[in-house]
């Protein structure tokens, strides 16, 4: 049983676990979930459409992960999402015939730019002045919805510029080129924190920030850094949201989506107390709850019961994941046992 | 007083962690009207033994006895029910709630459905005579020392059903005269019929407040004694299971001082103080540490000890005077600038400031030293677990691997862990708050022992310390401290626990 301690005690086993089983149900219960068929050299299917729909949360969640692990949180992710795509379409403007106003690279690069500032408030708002981080972070989550909104002129933006699509919608060796932009961020965030001190610094700030600062750690500069990174990885999120439906919509852009970046990071197994996290595992929680809201869908769940349905099972979820839990279970059971 | 059955009997208790016997057929009687004091080095199953009590941990066999039968606490609340309270080391209390709310809390007197404040502030004052305090029970508890929080604590779990009182570490936070007033509350108690389980490192309260000592060691039962029958010594010997002697080295000041003063003579001093203060902290002082030296700090409770500590490592900023690092002046205005300077600290608070509970060994050991190199020359994974493992080889930390969580050490290991952060950074100068509280005596005298070794090795090391015999056995030279400022320095035959007093006593 070795092994078994070994595998079951790794973070990224529980979660996998709860999405192998999303999945298995689907096997069982939604004939065609995972039917993937070859269309104009694209792959097309439930299980394409869940990465491909998962990717704006999966983005967030790796800024997110750094966050939660500095104990802190940022719940204006989404917001910043909304200011992304309203400064790109507004650089890019509604030219029916497609042509940009500026060039897609530098209308992009702003849009980035500007999401990085506005983390980089929120770094401040943090590690400077020492407000607390939900309290910080609300600021931007209300005020970046007006920020969003003039950026469009509280219009809903089209646009019709044809190369910007491929980043939402675009295939690239028959796989969403989205999946090859989350791809490139996880690498390169995985290798900047593991490969470098700051992974360690990170969760020694989130795990004893007192200490962090006596160990002669600059615990400033890294939680300010953690949410700058936050609002880049929202700012990037923001443009595939906008190529995916190819509008800028200042209301209603990546509206929620903080909330499921949270789920998806704690579902991952980075605890909300800070200190350790698993930029893996918060994708792997990405893709639980966009399964969830697929499968909830394919299965023919009315639309007004399945918000409802979605809590419940995220709830057994994250019972299933505490360590807890599974041994008051395992008790339960093992006491049965012994009854009988 | 074996004529009386004993309140709480537990026989041959076992308990087996993952790779640790903590607890192998230990007894323990508590009697009631007694104080009863356990005593052991760190994992001598102390702590697990009471936990077992209070419901926190299920023993693996054996059995609990409370009045005569049998009692399976599954919980701290489920012991409370039954009469087992416990006072923590670590007060949990609300400090800003107020001091009746702190003692009715979860069992508020009610009046319509309302707190019926009336009432409970009139309870609060009589539970809290009880014990000879007078406060004023509505305001908030940060607005008492804690040696008045330490009795809250107490007035809380005091209630008409408690029969038995645990006391975990009461008087680690206490100064001599917050002691004594506690000791008088706990033969207060004692008299008035309570079962007391005292549990102290401190070897005279032991003597002075215990009536039966029951030690442990590795998790076996070594006896049950009564404490007017069993000298000091034997109480040691029997814990440590060596002989005095074995531990015993050169406490020869006379030797030390010739030492230092010899090497005086070539080396120039690591770390000069001129005029360092800071005003509401600590009045401006000066200070000369010479490469070997050890320099104490002696002083009582809130004589501005560890605030020279943290001016020293730039956690607070000096409003004025200057620190020169071997010679050069330096500006240290935060820990990380002392740091880079060659300076280390160890802070008293191992929980809050030292410790990061839930990183591995080898994560804290080396996290000074990467904070040192920079966040991007990090350091080999093999290079880190070198380090690791050479520093818990030469301060004897006892785990079992360097991947081990910090949380899972004992007090003294951790302490060893924060020593072994610092020395990994190979520093100049080498503050030490006191390293030696809330770990055992063995433990104790081995981070003594290290101390020595690295002022031998020729590190700067201030040595901060509550009792007066460490500091004096540790010290090469003494500065002496008092009501927030620096009022002597003692050398050679000046440095004697009556010569500290003394000093303290008498002014400048």
């Amino acid at each position: 049983m070795a092994w078994w301690k070994y595998v079951s005690s790794r973070k990224i086993f529980w979660p996998l676990v709860a999405l192998a089983v999303l999945m298995a149900f689907n096997l069982f219960f939604t004939p065609k979930f995972f039917r993937i068929e070859v269309k104009e050299g694209h792959l097309y299917g439930n299980v394409i459409d869940i990465i491909k729909n998962s990717a704006p949360i999966m983005l967030l969640a790796i800024g997110l992960t750094l966050v939660i692990a500095t104990k802190g949180i940022d719940i204006s992710v989404g917001s910043i999402v909304a200011i992304s795509a309203g400064v790109v379409a507004m650089l890019l403007g509604g030219d029916l015939l497609g042509v940009p106003k500026y060039p897609i690279w530098i209308a992009m690069g702003t849009a980035i730019l500007v999401s990085v500032l506005a983390g980089m408030w929120n770094g401040m708002l943090v590690s400077r002045i020492g407000m607390q981080p939900i309290i910080a972070t609300l600021i931007l989550s209300v005020a970046g919805r007006g920020i969003a909104m003039v950026t469009t002129n509280a219009l809903i933006v089209w646009l019709y510029i044809k190369p910007f699509r491929i980043y939402g919608q675009g295939y690239l060796l028959g796989l969403p080129f989205s999946l090859y932009i989350i791809a490139v961020l996880l690498i390169l965030t995985a290798l900047v924190t593991r490969r470098t001190a700051l992974g360690l610094f990170i969760e020694a700030v989130g795990i004893n920030p007192t200490a962090a600062r006596f160990a002669g750690i600059n615990a400033k500069n890294i939680i300010f850094g953690v949410y700058a990174f936050s609002g880049f990885c929202a700012g990037i999120s923001g443009l595939i949201v906008c190529s995916t439906v190819m509008s800028a919509d200042g209301n209603n852009a990546g509206a929620g989506y903080e909330l499921s970046a949270i789920l998806a990071v704690v579902l991952g197994g980075t605890s909300l107390n800070g200190g350790k996290f698993y930029l893996l595992g918060s994708m792997v929680g990405a893709l639980i709850v966009q399964t969830l809201t697929t499968t909830i869908y394919a299965f023919g769940v009315p639309p007004e019961i399945a918000q409802v349905v979605i809590a419940l099972v995220v709830l057994v979820i994250s019972l299933l994941q505490s360590g807890k839990f599974r041994t008051m279970i395992a008790g339960f059971f093992g006491k049965r046992e012994l009854a009988i | 007083m074996s004529d009386k059955a004993p309140i709480v009997e537990m026989r041959k208790i076992s308990k087996t962690f993952p790779g640790v016997r903590a607890l192998s057929d230990v007894d323990f009687r508590l009697y009631m009207g007694e104080v009863h004091a356990i005593m052991g080095q760190n994992g001598a199953g102390k702590s697990t033994l009471v936990k077992v009590l209070t419901g926190v941990y299920k023993q693996d066999s054996g059995e609990v006895l409370l009045e005569g039968k049998p009692i399976k606490p599954d919980s701290p609340l489920a012991a409370q029910k039954l009469g087992i309270n416990t006072v923590y080391q670590e007060v949990n209390l609300c400090l800003n709630l107020s001091v009746a709310e702190n003692i009715f809390i979860g069992k508020e007197p009610m009046k319509l459905g309302r707190i019926d404040w009336k009432t409970m502030n009139r309870k609060a004052a009589e539970v809290l005579a009880r014990l000879n305090i007078t406060v004023d029970v509505t305001r908030t508890l940060s607005s008492y020392s804690i040696a008045v929080q330490q009795m809250v604590a107490i007035a809380r779990v005091l209630d008409s059903s408690a029969k038995v009182l645990i006391l975990d570490e009461p008087t680690s936070s206490l100064d001599d005269s917050e002691v004594e007033q506690l000791f008088k509350v706990i033969r207060k108690l004692r008299d008035e019929g309570l079962a007391i389980l005292f549990i102290t490192h401190f070897l005279d309260q032991t003597y002075q407040i215990s009536d039966r000592i029951t030690i442990l060691k590795n998790g076996d039962f070594v006896g049950e004694y009564k404490t007017d029958q069993l000298p000091r010594i034997e109480l040691i010997t029997k814990m440590l299971g060596k002989e005095l002697s074995e531990f015993s080295y050169s406490t020869n000041n006379e030797d030390k001082a010739k030492a230092s003063a010899k090497a005086r003579k070539d080396i120039s001093a690591v770390l000069q103080v001129k005029n360092l203060g800071l005003e509401g902290s600590i009045e401006p002082f000066d200070l000369d540490l010479y490469q070997g030296d050890v320099l104490g700090l002696a002083g009582l409770l809130g004589s501005g000890r560890t605030e020279t500590a943290r001016l020293l490592f730039g956690i607070d900023s000096a409003d004025q005077g200057d620190i020169f690092i071997k010679g050069k002046k330096s500006s240290i205005s935060s820990p990380r600038h002392a740091m880079m300077a060659g300076i280390g600290f160890c802070s008293e608070d191992r929980k809050n400031e030292g410790i990061f509970a839930e990183l591995s060994i080898r994560e804290n050991i080396i996290l000074a030293l990467q904070a040192r190199r920079g966040v991007l020359k990090y350091i080999s994974m093999k290079k880190q677990l070198e380090i690791a493992e050479d520093l818990i080889k030469s301060l004897g930390i006892k785990t079992p691997s360097a991947a081990s969580e910090a949380k899972q050490l004992s007090g003294g290991n951790q302490q060893k862990v924060m020593l072994a952060r610092w020395l990994a950074t190979n520093p100049i100068v080498l503050i030490l708050d006191e390293p030696t509280r809330g770990i055992d005596v063995g433990a104790k005298l081995e981070i003594m022992e290290q101390i020595l070794n690295l002022s031998r090795e020729g590190l700067g090391v201030i040595f901060i310390s509550s009792e007066f015999e460490e500091v004096l056995r540790c010290s090469t030279k003494i500065s002496v401290l008092k009501d927030k400022a620096m009022i002597a320095e003692l050398n050679g035959e000046e440095m004697t626990e009556s010569g500290i007093m003394r000093t303290i006593a008498g002014g400048r």
